[in-house]
């Protein structure tokens, strides 16, 4: 056990830092709180220039243009970004996600295709699982791939897909085979979202944005070239995409987190409790000082998870416990800060009297999501209880 | 940046677990606290052969220079086997106030006799208020006489040598000093025997000032999270097999839902303590800025989780884990013992309060 940073991991970091110095933009923060349709090209921008500096994929293997970081690496990428207040990347699932399991899954041809402009965000995408009547039980889905020569016919529906609005290219979970067992008969498509019969609806979400899309597919031609992995054999491609899902975003949450904890600190010496500043109430200071243990607690079960998971190579259902604890501690954080800022909690950014331009009462809202998407926190809890524990199934 | 254990890490850890297994199995457990000291000579000796008594202690005391996580390894294999006796109170508490505090020449004589095996030790702290905060003790020592009384000592009456925390410095009483009467408290944790320490004009000799004593406390408090780690993972580990194998309506009741996602829960308690309880011992060990709010992190979440683990552990074994023959209560006592020791989680919690919100350093972590 040594928490210090190897010689190597000292020279990524350096090396990193230094160009983050002298390319992070600084207009940024005027960026920060537009809409998102408004930032993407902005965002866009911003991944091709770091891919520039082959910083867009670190965790990729160099010959798919990333840097074969290691997962601490990974980790020190996304600590180091936070520091500089670097945006986002616009391709977030492209990088994180799908371009992982096309480098796993996919053919010479298309990786060819697709992962350099994953990397350059010149192709934006998103993931097509959700569906109305197959959420948590994802291998029920129904949306229909028929063979007709050398094309699927693809026909259904998908909903809750981040990015739709901004994809041009879609990982689609579809049944290509209704007579086997509903793990058995799934295929993973690539979908050109310019194809005619695909519809992306907006689904407006409590807090008034439209983060997500629904996707409506009708008679949808997709070429048989576009088939990830192996036909009828799009669960395991699936869930191994799932599975990067879980394990790698609680990295550059964590940051987040530290900074909210951090201003809640800030705000509690100057907002009044009881006639005097929150952070002189007893009360208070238990539950910001629990909430800040945990935000500490979350980054070490994350650095012990990497290093549990760095000679098995892709991450495991231990990641389960990273995708509970930060979701739930997320929602724990929020609270505290309505508690602190009592009736200005709950105003809007457009209000003048919005506290930090209305990121709590946004905050609060937003997380109510965390322990949904992603694999609900039930989902969790059974992936724990039957893959780590060795509980029978309860399902 | 590695969290795990290195090769003779998990050794040591492992070579624990089959020791305590071997040498002190429940059934031992059980035969021990109905003891009045808890204490078994003969155990003792096996662990002084083992090297457990001068794990973290210098080797010109005799001691085998290990470091902090070392001792959390072997301590959380002592939860698990909940070890009775003088072990925690000897070596990583006396051991580490003397390791702090004592002058070269009084280490030489009392830690050597730690390691050695020959003596047993504690400290005394507590007063009638029951303040963890060291400013709180009233007992002074200047007049090279200690006089008023000390409570929730363990481990009193087999300490061959009792270190006492004063106002105004630290202070070493032999066994049987002239004034002093060590009787026994009748608390619920059979296997970690607490007592009420008088003394009267008792001479003692002053080991040091105050001033080393709070990281030596920190020391102690970190080896205990990690006993209580290991007595997480037991209770755990019998749930889980009990869950597996206690059917009814005709199934294993772990396949419901209500009793596995319990299960879950307990494993993230468990397993979020570990890793507080690991990156605070590597804090002390390298003497991080961040070492003195790592311990506060990982005593206030252990002090809620082993209490939240055990409920859980007796919730799912249902009517037997009420029973007195089951030893999840054995579990359940130590817990609370420990989670009260060394401040619990509202202590703590008040702690950092203290150490990030008042000095203003929002960021002492992760800098």
């Amino acid at each position: 056990m040594d928490l210090n940073l190897s010689a190597e991991e000292r020279q990524f970091r350096d090396e990193l830092r230094t160009w983050l110095d002298a390319n992070v933009p600084k207009d940024w923060a005027e960026w920060r709180e537009k809409p998102l349709e408004e930032a993407f090209p902005y965002l866009r921008a911003w991944q091709r220039k770091l891919d520039g500096g082959r910083w867009a994929a670190v965790s990729w293997p160099k010959e798919y243009g990333g840097r074969g970081a290691t997962l601490m690496q990974q980790a020190i990428f996304w600590e180091e970004m936070a520091r500089a207040q670097a945006p986002s990347m616009a391709n977030a699932l492209g990088l994180g996600l799908i371009g992982p399991t096309i480098i796993a899954y996919g053919t010479q041809e298309q990786k060819k295709r697709f992962i350099p402009k994953i990397l350059s965000a010149e192709e934006i995408w998103c993931q097509g699982f959700s569906e109305p009547n197959a959420g948590s039980d994802l291998a029920s889905l129904q949306t229909e791939a028929r063979l007709e020569g050398d094309h699927y016919v693809v026909n259904g529906q998908k909903v809750w897909t981040s990015f739709g609005m901004f994809g041009h290219w879609c990982e689609l979970v579809v049944r290509t085979d209704a007579n086997v067992p509903k793990h058995k008969g799934l295929t993973v498509l690539l979908v050109d979202m310019k194809s005619p019969g695909v519809d992306v609806r907006p689904l407006r979400q409590m807090t008034g944005e439209s983060e997500f899309s629904e996707l409506f597919f009708r008679d949808v031609r997709v070429p048989v070239e576009n088939v990830l992995g192996k036909v009828n054999d799009g669960w395991n491609v699936a869930v191994s995409t799932l599975m990067y899902e879980r394990g790698s975003y609680g990295a550059r949450l964590h940051l987040l987190f530290k900074r909210n904890i951090d201003r809640l600190i800030e705000l509690s010496r100057t907002v009044q409790k009881n006639g005097r500043p929150a952070a002189g109430d007893a009360l208070m200071r238990q539950k910001l000082a629990q909430c800040y243990a945990e935000v500490e607690i979350m980054r070490l079960n994350q650095l012990r998870a990497f290093s549990r998971i760095a000679a098995a190579g892709v991450p495991g259902p231990e990641g389960s416990i990273l995708k509970i604890f930060w979701s739930e501690l997320n929602q724990r954080l929020q609270q505290i800060a309505q508690e602190l800022l009592g009736p200005y909690g709950q105003l809007l950014g457009e209000d003048r009297r919005a506290v930090d331009k209305g990121i709590w009462s946004y905050g609060y809202l937003r997380t109510r999501g965390n322990t949904i998407e992603a694999g609900t926190s039930e989902v969790q809890r059974n992936i724990i209880g039957h893959f780590v524990l060795g509980l029978p199934r309860s399902y | 940046m590695e969290f795990g254990l290195n090769e003779s890490q998990l050794l040591l850890k492992d070579n624990a677990r089959k020791f305590f297994a071997g040498e002190c199995p429940m059934e031992e457990v059980r035969r021990l606290m109905e003891t009045e000291t808890a204490h078994d000579p003969a155990l003792w000796s096996k662990m002084v052969e083992q090297g457990y008594t001068g794990i973290i202690f210098p080797e010109e005391c005799g001691g085998i220079g290990l470091g902090k996580v070392e001792l959390i390894l072997l301590m959380e294999e002592a939860g698990r086997a909940l070890l009775p006796g003088p072990f925690f109170s000897t070596v990583a508490l006396a051991g580490s106030v003397l390791d702090a505090v004592a002058s070269p020449e009084q280490k030489k004589q009392y830690l050597s006799a730690i390691c050695s095996g020959e003596a047993r030790s504690t400290v005394a702290i507590l007063e009638a208020e029951a303040s963890w905060n060291p400013a709180d003790v009233h007992m002074s020592g200047a007049s090279g006489k200690l006089t008023g009384e000390k409570l929730f000592v363990p481990d009193a009456m087999v300490a061959d040598f009792l270190i006492v925390v004063a106002r105004d410095g630290v202070f070493l009483v032999p066994a049987g000093a002239a004034g002093m009467e060590v009787q026994p408290m009748q608390a619920m944790d059979l296997t970690r025997k607490v007592c009420s320490v008088r003394f009267s004009s008792t001479p003692a000799e002053r080991l040091g000032d105050t001033a080393g004593l709070a990281r030596a406390l920190d020391v102690a408090a970190t080896a205990l999270v990690a006993e209580m780690v290991g007595e997480m993972q037991r209770t755990l580990d019998v749930t889980v097999e009990y869950a597996k194998t206690r059917k009814q309506f005709g199934k294993p009741i772990g396949m419901f839902q209500a009793v596995q996602h319990q299960c879950a829960d307990m494993y993230l308690e468990t397993e979020s303590s570990r890793s507080a309880a690991y990156y605070a011992a590597w804090a002390l060990e390298e003497n991080a800025p961040d070492a003195a709010v790592a311990v506060s992190i990982a005593k206030m979440y252990a002090s809620d989780a082993a209490r939240t683990v055990g409920n859980r552990g007796i919730q799912i074994q249902g009517g037997m884990g009420f029973t007195w023959e089951n030893d999840l209560h054995l579990y359940y006592k130590r817990a609370k013992a420990s989670e009260t020791s060394f401040g619990d989680a509202t202590f703590h919690r008040e702690r950092i309060a203290r150490l990030v919100i008042d000095s203003g350093a929002a960021s002492v972590l992760g800098a």
